[in-house]
């Protein structure tokens, strides 16, 4: 449909009152690849991920057997209600090359981006949340989600680049908002009323990309990328405007949740898994609605300052200064954080099946890669840094399996996720981080 | 003529329609003129080296920016209601301030961005606030009106864009909003649409240094007008230029010293100084830390998220009280035993309470005294249920001297520092491992000594004076001055020779808007240096100082970028620094 006769057709609709649109005039507004509204379309593929601090206590962490009905040590015991829908990946390495071994971030800058970074500071390249957004992203409202339990703006593992970090949603009440505000459509509404305002808007921001224009060529190389990237922003502005234009299809998924609680600050670790959930909540609600495709939900940060009550060490501080206990083969007070850890990893797995989806639940049509930063944190060790993956990908992939890495670099992992969601790579890291070799084992 | 009618309004009525925003470079130029000829008297606009300047920086407004600029030109209502989604800005050379040149804006943020306009635009012409913000009333509130839209339109992206927007802009807002007030049969909707998107522009929202010739200093450059008004008032103000400000850009004053300087001195005078001297200290004191802060409950049952909210209000009512209101010597804020009481606190430094915020003074003899002692570095500067001297020592070198204590080692041998025996009663006999351990000790010597002087205060900052009943020893040294307790240790921090350079380079880089550099500012800051000092350590002076120095205005045009391959500026040419009229 031309852009003329789209306006035409808005201008008559926005001379009316409140506007309840019957299905005929829909089909104008249908996108151009023609995504139908009948039943039986195709549901659509969906990336995640979901980050915890500090590794593991490899002895009681990493079980014995491989392939399916691998045992649980201890500190993933809290697996076991979801043991069949998640893969366990060990033995992976990342690779640091001639770059420094940089304290909590070496390990995840790799896992998420494939570069090993030079400085703390450094984040190279984008993280693969942000690559597979541009391929599956591009029919929801937001490209990309990022949400916490820590409850603090600057916990994110997702970056555009190394200046541009994707803050996270951090309190329940402002996510909320959010998602489910004024600018929600709720794709069940028995009406459908095109904000009125849209056509204007989408004007005046044809103005605002002159003006992005004109204030480009005052600029310097790097200032000048810098309002690229802005630019690029305005684009995605334009790309929801149309889309708040369409009516959304119906999504018996779709139930939009009640208000939240506000929560306080802190990191006790009763307070973040009650953070956790609720966030997790609003998450997956928001992609059951079509909202996003693509979610990062951040449990702990790397440097964890989670806190157990009456401990006076939060994890992070406990990992460097707990003894290992010769008998419990860990640390004790660092493995009941690794412990909490799954039990919240557990949660949301259960989460995304306790959603109904088509014949299935949410999990069948998703893929979920969660990672942390180190293997054993008390040494900053990355060798072996645990992985897992959740969900089935639309039937494309097997779960319940626990697979050895032999070694091999852990950014197969993030490469088959890319694969998985259609990403045309040839292969996927910096030097002894590249890979082009999916992890065959977990592919139906 | 309906533009010029709108423009006159806001003052500016001898303007002939030249067309875009140069319209005003005549009246500018012959303001320029007489500066130069000013100049040739008095040696250039800017005081001090003549050779020092600045590169020119695009900087993304920061958050506590955005809403304040929202709250002076829409009232404080409008800016609370809504929260400004602008990214945390990466800490760069101790300030978060000077990474606003080199962060970028996601997509996604963009989004929440408009939101926020959607949301303030919304307010600005509800019923509530139309009133008073729409410096005009439509013919009808049912259809458009050109000629009060202009007027709307042309006064707020003024303030907005802190320079007039270009006529045709105007003009093409002015046709949008009429277009949509007609569509939806009401003005005040068309407004709010034309709002949103000034609200979202790269204009509003970057705050870009235009460069143009310096006629007082050939062959250098210097902000144009509106560049240096917008530099002054988040500098001093912290937010976006008033009326007055704007005008002085727009007659010229404000590139002429004599005039530059009757604005500064007006903006020191301010109100509005308390807001910039606030965004200063809330972030060289790191004071983003208390938006997540939380002590642990069984450790410190009284302390709860009121209370460390007013610690942090506390130390910002005592500085704002000590430099501005008292106009104090700034080393006296790590001795003084002046400061504020709310009900909250008082309960932690176990003093009479009191309802709302009152003044309070430690009595001699009270370990309270200083900025060090104050419940806001101590707690925030120690683990959630502990205190960490290490911690405090490491603010206390990073932020107050602007020394840098180096991270540690990625394979340092941790077994050493492994639950110590029970015996170890207190964290001096608990740290003396790293003493002892060659590749800890480089670092932990840096900041223990000092941070083991504020022993007394505990991880919430409430006085102790036993640690699991043993003694507590908070005597130490900070580069070679020793102290017997805490009141030795703000003494030998206020003489501290860092001090007074460590503020100087912080508030310089926090007014350039970016890092400094300790080769190319070496001139300016020795001269900023001197005169704080000769000024007494005072604050409001040395603000004025950095305000009206040369190196202020000065800047170095970006360097041209290589042949464009950038995907928005397909119609972009190369750079042209000094033709500022293409802005």
């Amino acid at each position: 449909m031309t852009d003329f006769s789209r306006r035409r057709v808005l201008r008559g609709m926005l001379n009316g009152a409140a506007v309840s649109v019957a299905l005929p005039m829909l089909n104008c507004f249908l996108n151009d690849n023609g995504s139908a509204l009948a039943d039986g379309r195709p549901i659509p593929q969906r990336f995640g991920t979901w980050s915890w601090g500090l590794g593991m206590s490899e002895a009681i962490f990493v079980p014995k057997k491989t392939g399916p009905n691998f045992d649980l040590p201890p500190e993933i015991a809290p697996l076991k209600p979801v043991q069949q829908h998640i893969n366990l990946l060990t033995n992976f390495h990342v690779f640091k090359d001639a770059a420094p071994n940089l304290c909590h971030h070496t390990g995840w800058v790799i896992l998420r981006s494939g570069i090993a970074p030079l400085t703390a500071q450094n984040r190279p390249g984008e993280t693969i949340d942000v690559t597979i957004a541009k391929k599956i992203g591009n029919e929801t409202r937001f490209k990309n989600l990022c949400a916490n339990a820590t409850g603090d703006v600057r916990d994110s593992f997702s970056y555009e680049n190394g200046n541009s970090v994707n803050t996270p949603e951090w309190s329940p009440i402002r996510f909320y908002q959010r998602l489910f505000g004024e600018d929600f459509q709720n794709p069940n509404a028995a009406e459908f009323k095109p904000d009125p305002r849209v056509m204007a808007r989408k004007s005046v921001l044809s103005g605002v990309m002159e003006e992005s224009k004109a204030l480009t060529k005052t600029l310097g190389a790097e200032d000048r990328a810098r309002l690229d990237q802005y630019f690029t922003g305005l684009r995605d502005l334009e790309r929801r405007f149309d889309l708040q234009l369409r009516k959304p299809d119906p999504l018996a998924a779709c139930v939009v949740p009640g208000k939240p609680e506000d929560l306080p600050a802190g990191l006790d670790a009763d307070l973040v898994s009650k953070r956790h959930r609720i966030m997790t909540e609003l998450m997956l609600m928001a992609v059951a609605c079509d909202q996003t495709r693509v979610f990062n939900m951040f449990y702990a940060a790397a440097f964890s300052g989670t806190t157990k009550p009456g401990y006076d060490k939060p994890h992070h501080t406990a990992t460097h200064e707990e003894a290992v206990d010769e008998h419990q083969h860990c640390q004790p007070n660092v493995s009941w954080y690794t412990r909490r850890a799954m039990e919240e990893w557990a949660y949301f797995v259960q989460a995304l099946a306790s959603v109904k989806e088509g014949d299935g639940t949410l999990l069948d049509n998703v893929f979920v890669f969660a990672l942390t930063d180190q293997s054993f944190a008390k040494t900053h060790a990355i060798e072996g840094i645990p992985m897992f993956t959740a969900g089935r990908a639309g039937g494309r992939v097997k779960t319940g399996l626990h697979i050895d890495g032999g070694g091999s670099p852990g950014t197969r992992a993030g490469y088959t996720a890319m694969k998985l969601m259609g990403v045309d790579a040839p292969s996927w890291g910096h030097q002894s981080n590249n890979t082009s070799k999916e992890i065959g084992e977990i592919l139906v | 003529m309906v533009a010029v009618r709108g423009l006159t309004e806001i003052g500016v009525s001898n303007v002939p329609m030249l067309g875009r925003r140069w319209r005003f470079a005549g009246a500018a130029a012959g303001a320029v003129l007489l500066a130069g000829a000013l100049a040739a008297c008095s040696g250039g606009a800017g005081r001090g080296p003549q050779e020092s300047d600045s590169p020119a920086r695009a900087r993304l407004m920061s958050a506590s920016q955005y809403s304040q600029t929202i709250a002076n030109i829409f009232g404080e209502d409008i800016s609370a209601a809504v929260p400004a989604p602008l990214p945390p800005m990466p800490r760069t050379d101790g300030l978060l301030a000077a990474g606003a040149a080199s962060i970028g804006l996601t997509s996604d943020q963009l989004g929440q961005l408009h939101q926020a306009a959607t949301a303030i635009a919304s307010k600005v012409v509800d019923e509530a606030h139309r009133e008073f913000l729409v410096p005009c009333k439509p013919q009808s509130p049912k259809a458009a009106d050109a000629e009060c839209a202009t007027q709307f339109i042309s006064s707020t992206g003024r303030l907005l864009y802190r320079r007039p927007l270009p006529e045709a802009r105007v003009t093409e807002l002015v046709r949008i909003a009429g277009q949509t007030a007609d569509d939806l049969k009401d003005f005040y909707a068309g407004l709010g649409t034309a709002l949103e998107g000034m609200l979202i522009s790269p204009e509003m929202l970057f705050v870009v240094d235009v460069p143009e010739p310096d006629p007082d200093n050939k062959g250098r450059y210097r902000l144009d007008a509106y560049s240096l008004a917008s530099r002054l008032s988040f500098f001093l103000w912290n937010s976006a230029p008033d009326d007055e400000l704007l005008r002085a850009a727009e007659s010229g004053e404000i590139q002429t010293r004599k005039g530059r300087e009757r604005i500064v001195d007006a903006m020191l005078k301010s109100s509005r100084l308390e807001h910039g001297v606030r965004a200063f200290f809330e972030d060289l004191f790191e004071f983003e830390k208390f938006n997540s802060l939380a002590k642990d409950a069984m450790a410190y049952p009284a302390v709860t998220g009121s209370t460390l909210a007013d610690a942090r209000e506390q130390t910002l009512r005592t500085i704002v009280d000590h430099l501005i209101t008292r106009h104090e010597d700034y080393r006296d804020l790590y001795t003084s035993r002046k400061t504020f009481m709310s009900m909250n606190l008082a309960a932690i430094y176990e003093v009479p309470a009191v309802d709302g915020w009152v003044p309070y003074e430690f009595p001699e003899g009270s370990p309270r005294a200083g900025l060090l002692t104050q419940v806001s570095f101590l707690a925030s500067h120690a683990h959630p249920a502990r205190s960490s001297p290490t911690l405090r020592g490491k603010a206390l070198r990073e932020l107050v001297l602007c020394q840098k204590v180096p991270p540690p080692p990625p394979n340092v041998d941790f077994s050493l520092l492994e639950d110590p025996d029970a015996s170890l009663k207190t964290a001096r006999e608990r740290l003396a491992v790293h003493a002892s351990n060659p590749s800890c000790a480089g670092c932990h010597l840096i900041t223990d000594p000092m941070g083991l002087a504020l022993e007394n205060f505990d991880g919430a900052g409430r006085f102790r004076d036993n640690e699991n009943g043993a003694a507590l020893d908070t005597s130490g040294d900070l580069d070679g001055t020793e102290f017997k307790d805490v009141d030795g240790l703000n003494v030998a921090l206020r003489d501290h020779p860092m001090l007074p350079s460590c503020i100087v380079n912080r508030m310089y880089s926090f007014g350039v808007g970016g890092p400094v550099s300790m080769s190319r500012d070496r001139q300016i800051l020795a001269y900023l240096k001197e005169q704080f000092i000769k000024d007494g350590y005072r604050v409001p002076e040395l603000l004025r100082e950095i305000a009206l120095s040369a190196a202020f205005s000065q800047v170095r045009p970006p360097k041209p970028p290589k042949p464009d391959t950038t995907l928005a500026s397909s119609t972009a040419t190369a750079v042209q620094p000094a033709d500022t009229n293409t802005r």
